[in-house]
């Protein structure tokens, strides 16, 4: 292979620097770890944990970490939707999705009828289970993100998402909601995010499942990897080439060319 | 005693492995290997993270980290594969 | 002092370590991704070890968030990598061609 020759090559190359290198990280992770450990034995500092804990009734969800996530530090968690929409937006502005893979044959596909709409149950399951169990909209956004690879391995070009406009919808709704959210509760008097105690379960269970689709749709979006094809996009021969599945028995796409008795 | 002995033993093992995956994943020149262990180590991780009793992590780890970190990867060691084939002029499989 | 948080957190640090010297080290993308992806399971991992107060006391549930909050930025990083890294692939072998 040419390319773990050129590599073998370019190590020799640089074998004085990489080995300077490898000295000076190990100096480094020695000296962390010494941190580390005095850290360590100086005790345990007064943490926010237990804060946590004591106010934990007042917010709505008996799951500390969805109550960190969603209550005690939301601006966070809105933060990271909008990186995962720029990180979204940056892949659609590299160009056109790459065209998906063959249509799967009759096995795959009847497991991928069985699999996605489970993991589509499971996704709903932990969205509603963050409330006082580990799960929450991260989780279940995964798994939506989860079927929607699913299907476009199983030969969906747009893995089962919608055209392009109502995908922009879709993906701006987690940041859409979360904002909205918070600026209504400004606007009856409370801070930007800081729910009142009676309605803060409905709330947080209303943006989570708004940045549960969000999740999803961009996960699976990012797998789709450019802006989605249009409902006419056909995988290339090109593409069904690469694929080692060529035994799977695949609908002739051109029988009008098939040579005529 | 004996039961604290053993808890150290299994987080012992726990951790070698854990960093033997990532060595492994590391060092591995060939890119769908390297994305394979990739995949493994990140489960492993989320074993790992289970057993210090953060479920929520572990889960997110396991789907979002593992899942689709490593269907991203794959997608992109099949394309590097791909395009070596051609480059090399060769084009075995096909 | 609980020696399964210092055995944990030691260990992130050296996957920290681990995957710094493999992003600097190695050159195809593809590897140099895998390494970053392997430092940021290092903070976390430290993060994690961190957050852990032994069997008997719950968690701190404050790193825990920062880490799942990590993991989704993390994830989406990579992804916007890996397409970057595939239009330069591309870029470059329409210059070769041409």
């Amino acid at each position: 292979m040419s390319m773990s020759q050129s590599e073998s090559r370019a190590a020799e190359r640089n074998r004085d620097l990489s080995l300077l290198v490898a000295v000076s990280l190990a100096v480094l992770g020695a000296a962390l770890t010494w941190l580390y450990f005095i850290a360590l034995s100086a005790g345990a500092a007064p943490r926010l944990a237990d804060l946590a804990y004591e106010r934990l009734p007042g917010t709505g969800v008996s799951n500390p970490v969805t109550a960190v996530l969603l209550n005690y530090r939301a601006y966070d968690t809105l933060m990271e939707l909008a990186v995962l929409l720029a990180a979204l937006l940056g892949i659609w502005s590299l160009g056109p999705a790459a065209p998906g893979f063959q249509r799967s044959g009759a096995v795959l596909a009847g497991m991928v009828s069985w699999v996605v709409p489970l993991l589509i149950v499971t996704g709903g399951y932990l969205l509603w289970v963050g409330g006082y169990a580990p799960g929450g909209a991260f989780q279940a956004g995964a798994l939506l993100g989860a079927a929607g690879v699913i299907v476009r391995l199983a030969g969906d070009p747009r893995a089962g998402l919608p055209g392009e406009g109502a995908q922009r919808w879709l993906l701006v709704l987690g940041v859409l909601v979360f904002t909205l959210v918070g600026l209504g509760l400004m606007a009856f008097g409370a801070g930007f995010l800081t729910y009142p105690p009676k309605f803060a379960k409905w709330l947080i269970l209303l943006i989570e499942m708004a940045a549960t689709v969000a999740i999803g749709v961009a996960l699976a979006a990012a797998y789709v990897g450019g802006r989605p094809p249009g409902p006419e996009a056909q995988p290339t021969a090109e593409d069904e080439d690469a694929l080692t599945a060529a035994e799977t028995p695949t609908p002739d796409p051109t029988p009008a060319l098939r040579p005529q008795p | 005693m004996s039961q604290l002995t053993l808890l150290i033993i299994f987080d012992g093992v726990l951790l070698v492995t854990l960093l033997a995956l990532a060595f492994a994943a590391v060092l591995s020149p060939e890119p769908r290997r390297a994305v394979m262990l990739f995949i493994a180590f990140g489960l492993w991780l989320s074993l790992v993270w289970a057993r210090l009793r953060a479920p929520d992590v572990a889960l997110a780890e396991a789907a979002i980290g593992a899942g689709l970190g490593g269907a991203l990867m794959l997608a992109a060691a099949r394309r590097a594969a791909r395009t070596s084939t051609r480059s090399d002029g060769g084009g075995d499989e096909a | 002092m609980l020696t399964a948080q210092f055995l944990y957190g030691a260990a992130g640090l050296m996957l920290f370590v681990l995957g710094l010297w493999s992003f600097l080290v190695h050159e195809p993308l593809l590897r140099k991704i895998i390494a970053l992806n392997i430092t940021g399971a290092g903070v976390f991992h430290v993060f994690i070890a961190i957050a852990y107060r032994g069997d008997t006391a719950p968690p701190d549930p404050v790193p825990h968030a920062l880490v799942l909050t990590g993991i989704v930025v993390a994830v989406s990083a990579t992804a916007l990598a890996l397409m970057l890294g595939a239009r330069l692939q591309d870029a470059e072998e329409e210059d070769q061609s041409r």
